[in-house]
């Protein structure tokens, strides 16, 4: 069920899928993708809310332009709209920066975070990376940097139709708008992270290399109580390579903490 | 029509290995630069600028970042010393990519000062600057255009404002006193100039007046022109040759083959001027959505701009002299040759009133090149005055 709604004066598709405990899923920088297994997972326990981020698929950026900022105030907007309450807030890659900003700001309709692979934040010195540059590096590197098997991420662009390939390629745009500089990272928000006051799950990829496990380590010591587990032939997007243990460990993290 | 002679004051002796590391930009180690070699090269090429007043051709200087095909890093600072050392020649400035650059109210000074040191000889290029200048400036490319756009605004208002200082507060740049001294020499503004590849590009630039060039590319030119002058004339107004410019490789010889001979080592501009790191070659945002889905539905594959009389795009990287005359890249032969190639294009498209005449690239060395600066002031220069000829100093801006 993808439907668009208004709020804050801008509108946003969402897909809206089973019942029970809402869980508001913010997707990576790559997109939602055409399918989305880990969705229907989910969808079997949760009433699973996922947005396409402004600028992404049919949802317009706000004002044309837009910041990580307006992502979070939105996100929060959008939880009011719906009424969610002790909902599981759910980020992976740059959704995983989005939830962070969102849950600096208020933690008040969460019961649970859970960020995969997230980027957002500065941890190492000025003259390192925390973040691999995966805009200078060619896509063929990307993939292998980025997926535990290339070959899951690897899309044949020339058979998908004119508009779903508009839609990438807005997603591209967007992606660069909200984290081209500072790159895909808010240097203050690691600041406030102590702010983040329900339980925390830290989801990683063993063999994400666009980010590294110091990387989660960084993560970890900033959000109080927060916890790391690692998925097994995962890259970057564990929730879209291994989606059944994906699901399996975000359920078991939700159902023994509350 | 006016002629301006530019190069891009190329390091070529690193060519050979950006070539082999298949970069000659961004990602090309500046190892490979020796300040000695360049110590030479770049008076050498301040040199030949310096002839073109002297001879009675026009001046055009532009600049890139961290690239071996130009040394340029500045066009004022270029154009700080040709102001000096000329004393008739126009001087183009083509351009500043002023999406790149953080502070526009510092733009606007520094062409307000060439334009008073000049006496009034400035013309004022402000581009959106090659995808993989987006790399070495670090700006976002997602919102190039937006940043461009109040930018251009800006330069304008602070070079034309005469009762400042005034107050901006933009979506990107923020001044509370702007109230540039000196103010520019020519009033309101130096003539302005845009240049860009689409018909889209046409359309905008013949909203604000400027001059609008393209490069290289016949097949590219004829449909942005032709854009311009509809547009202009839907505003009400008829656009002349004197709001187009085209970019070329010219090469005049004594005889034919000389003429092809020097074209063809200049034209190593075109044959070297793709050769990128591929993630560097197309930002996301920098081309238009349209462009970039055709680029996916094709497998990833980009065709460079330069295209043959068909449409049909020509590998840059290879591409044989003849091949490059009969695409509109180059110009070359006799003076006879240069002159009918140069009328038959303008022609094709509609005329132009400016030839940006790359009159010197890397290997061409420094005897070629005056030769091909003087010749074609001797032999070319006269006639093309006679064609689209320049209308009395019509004030280009607003």
């Amino acid at each position: 069920m993808t439907r668009t709604i208004s709020l804050a004066g801008t509108t946003l598709e969402l897909m809206e899928r089973g019942e029970g405990r809402p869980l508001l899923f913010l997707h990576a920088g790559e997109g939602l993708a055409s399918e989305r297994p880990w969705l229907d997972l989910l969808s079997r326990k949760y009433r699973v809310i996922a947005p396409r981020h402004p600028g992404y698929g049919n949802s317009p950026l706000i004002d044309g332009s837009g910041s990580v900022d307006d992502l979070a105030y939105l996100y929060l907007d959008l939880a009011a709209e719906l009424r969610l309450e002790n909902a599981v807030l759910v980020g992976a890659c740059f959704g995983g920066w989005i939830a962070a900003e969102m849950m600096v700001r208020s933690t008040a309709r969460f019961s649970h975070l859970v960020l995969v692979d997230p980027l957002g934040i500065k941890i190492s010195g000025r003259e390192e990376r925390d973040i691999t540059d995966m805009h200078g590096v060619p896509r063929e590197e990307y993939l292998k940097l980025a997926w535990a098997d290339p070959a899951n991420g690897d899309v044949d662009f020339t058979n998908l139709p004119a508009s779903e390939l508009a839609a990438i390629v807005r997603g591209r745009e967007a992606f660069a708008l909200y984290g081209w500089k500072p790159y895909m990272h808010n240097p203050r928000l690691k600041r406030w992270l102590h702010r983040i006051d329900i339980p925390t799950l830290l989801l990683g990829g063993a063999e994400d290399r666009i980010v590294t496990p110091a990387y989660g380590e960084g993560w970890r010591q900033a959000i109080s109580g927060a916890r790391i587990e690692i998925i097994s032939q995962a890259g970057h997007f564990p929730h879209w390579e291994q989606p059944a243990v994906f699901v399996e460990r975000l359920s078991a993290f939700v159902d023994n903490s509350s | 029509m006016r002629v301006w002679y530019f190069s891009e004051m190329a390091y070529h002796p690193a060519w050979e290995q950006g070539l082999k590391q298949g970069s000659l930009r961004v990602v090309l180690p500046n190892s490979n630069f020796d300040p000695k070699v360049g110590h030479g090269l770049l008076n050498r090429y301040l040199d030949e600028f310096r002839l073109c007043d002297e001879v009675g051709l026009d001046i055009m200087v532009n600049e890139h970042h961290s690239t071996s095909t130009c040394l340029t890093v500045s066009v004022p600072m270029a154009l700080a010393i040709l102001a000096r050392e000329t004393k008739r020649s126009r001087l183009l400035s083509l351009g500043t990519p002023i999406a790149n650059r953080p502070d526009p109210v510092r733009v606007a000074e520094e062409m307000a000062w060439l334009d008073v040191l000049s006496g009034g000889r400035l013309e004022m290029g402000l581009v959106k600057g090659a995808p993989y200048e987006i790399a070495p400036a670090n700006s976002n490319p997602a919102n190039l255009m937006r940043r461009y756009w109040e930018a251009h605004d800006l330069i304008l208002k602070a070079m034309s404002t005469t009762d400042g200082p005034f107050n901006w507060e933009g979506e990107f740049f923020h001044y509370r006193n702007v109230n540039i001294w000196p103010r520019p020499y020519q009033q309101p503004t130096p003539p302005v100039w845009m240049t860009g590849l689409s018909v889209e590009t046409g359309r905008m630039v013949a909203e604000r007046g400027h001059v609008v060039g393209t490069l290289l590319s016949l097949s590219a030119a004829g449909p942005m022109f032709e854009a311009y002058r509809k547009r202009a004339q839907e505003l009400g107004w008829t656009a002349g040759p004197d709001r187009f410019a085209y970019a070329a490789v010219v090469g005049v010889g004594a005889t034919r083959e000389e003429g092809l001979r020097r074209a063809n080592l200049a034209a190593d501009y075109v044959r070297t001027s793709p050769v990128v790191a591929e993630p560097f070659t197309n930002p996301p945002g920098y081309n238009s959505l349209s462009a970039n889905v055709a680029m996916l539905k094709a497998g990833g594959k980009r065709g460079g701009f330069v295209r043959d009389r068909h449409g049909n795009p020509v590998e840059q990287t290879t591409a044989p002299i003849e091949q490059l005359v009969e695409s509109g890249t180059c110009f070359a032969g006799t003076p006879d040759d240069v002159y009918d190639q140069i009328k038959a294009l303008s022609d094709t498209v509609g005329g132009f009133g400016h030839l940006l005449m790359f009159g010197q690239g890397g290997f061409l060395d420094h005897k070629d090149t005056v030769a091909n600066i003087t010749l074609f002031a001797k032999e070319v220069l006269p006639r093309l005055r006679e064609l689209n000829p320049e209308p009395q100093r019509a004030a280009a801006a607003e």
